[in-house]
């Protein structure tokens, strides 16, 4: 791989096996990783809010033996002073062994690899590209679908802005994906530029498009749901409109398969209905999990360290 | 009809397809320039019925990529000592940077100055369009 992760395709098929390898045997040996990264120092830039991907950084690095530097608020930071974000990694490459970083601004991780001798982790770019969501999304298919290969997966609500959606599509058509789904309102469709981008590179694939849900959810091995934000709307009236037309409830996993598995980035607002949280095919808090141990296997592998040591 | 005076030194924008002169003027910021600048508009022309034409006398650093995005029908001809030391025809650029901006006003190209996007070509079939090195959205080529 490169020596950053920016974007899925930093990241070969094989990588991304390895990875997920990885990833489970932490789970049944923590022991062996827990001092893996003593000594090494992880800086993490969050000049945007979050919750999981910041604290599962976090605890991965921790669990690895490691510490950890940064903020969680760009007004914390010289950020808010004006100070340009090559600056601020050139400066943290002093201080760290590795940058994991969010930004509002779409690029912001390509920019700073660009100044950056340690590697950067992308945390999620604007609306652009999430790819350690997608690798936790990659090790929860691989726990519960045993194979990343041949399924059907709708991609429901917000496919325009949604950057885990961004990033997963385009990984799991490397996987041999049978069929992609789309599923959101008019003013949310996936980016022309990345169905294009499908149609060139993957033309085995078939790509659909549904309004409703509950039209296709019988064909579909996984369901990936995402949040539908008030702010994209221009009006409120639009928002409330299409809200619950996205909303997946007991009614509607009636007709889903008995193995297929609904999946969610987090945080859910009103998308999926409490009443199914304890149906096991909802797996979107374990999702949550493993995007502990995936981060840990990917903090091994970008500091060369475990089962990537150099010989 | 008003004569024009060949040029000794300079260059010679020939086969602008006609009403494009004014835009490929204002692309090249040549109101900005000291250079002596003549810009001939629907002048007859066999190939294209009706051309524009712009002259520069004197030094003057083109960069034929703008003129690609522009109109491909367009020949540069570089003067010296009263002769055509050199004839171009410009095509549209695979790769561009610094002449466009990136359309996606959340791309970091936008805020920060280290940022220089690279814009490659992907589509040429009517529009333009070029995809943005940094956030990978498509941005239109659209000339006033």
């Amino acid at each position: 791989m490169s020596k950053h992760l920016i974007e899925p395709n930093d990241l070969s098929n094989e990588e991304i096996l390895k990875l997920i390898e990885v990833g489970k045997e932490i789970q049944v040996n923590p022991k062996k990783y827990n001092q893996l990264c003593s000594g090494k120092i992880l800086a993490s830039l969050f000049f945007e809010p979050s919750t999981r991907t910041k604290f599962s950084f976090d605890a991965a690095m921790i669990r690895l033996g490691g510490h950890i530097i940064g903020f969680a608020d760009a007004n914390t930071s010289s950020a808010k002073k004006g100070e340009s974000l090559a600056d601020t990694i050139r400066v943290m490459n002093f201080y760290s062994d590795i940058i994991v970083m969010r930004h509002p601004k779409e690029g912001a991780p390509k920019l700073a690899s660009e100044y950056s001798n340690v590697p950067i982790i992308n945390a999620g770019d604007g609306g652009h590209n999430h790819p350690t969501q997608t690798l936790t999304d990659l090790l929860t298919i691989s726990k519960y679908k045993k194979t990343l290969e041949n399924h059907t997966i709708a991609l429901v609500g917000d496919l325009k802005y949604g950057r885990t959606v961004h990033s997963l599509i385009k990984t799991l058509a490397k996987f041999n994906s049978k069929k992609f789904i789309l599923v959101s309102p008019d003013e949310l469709k996936l980016p022309s530029f990345i169905i294009d981008y499908l149609k060139v590179n993957y033309p085995e694939i078939e790509i659909a498009e549904a309004r409703y849900l509950e039209d296709v959810i019988e064909e579909v091995d996984i369901i990936y749901m995402t949040r539908i934000q008030k702010e994209r709307f221009f009006n409120e009236g639009d928002y409330i409109k299409l809200k619950n037309s996205f909303l997946l409830n007991k009614e509607k996993m009636k007709k889903a398969k008995k193995d297929a598995i609904v999946m969610h980035p987090l945080p859910r607002v009103n998308e999926i209905s409490y009443e199914i949280d304890d149906d096991p095919r909802c797996v979107y808090f374990d999702q949550s999990n493993q995007g502990v141990f995936i981060r840990m296997a990917l903090i091994t592998k970008m500091l060369e360290v475990g089962d990537y040591a150099s010989c | 009809m008003r004569l024009v005076n060949s040029i000794e030194n300079g260059i010679v924008i020939d086969h602008i397809t006609a009403g494009k002169g004014m835009i490929v003027f204002n692309e090249l910021k040549l109101k900005d320039v000291c250079n002596t600048i003549v810009l001939l508009m629907g002048i007859p022309s066999k190939h294209l019925n009706k051309k524009d034409i712009l002259k520069i006398e004197g030094d003057f650093k083109l960069d034929p990529k703008v003129l690609g995005l522009i109109d491909t029908n367009i020949i540069v001809n570089y003067i010296e000592d009263n002769k055509v030391i050199k004839k171009e025809h410009v095509s549209v650029p695979d790769k561009v940077s610094d002449i466009i901006k990136c359309d996606n006003p959340r791309c970091i190209s936008h805020t920060d100055d280290y940022a220089k996007p690279i814009f490659t070509l992907m589509k040429q079939n009517g529009e333009l369009e070029y995809q943005c090195s940094y956030c990978e959205e498509i941005t239109k080529i659209k000339f006033k």
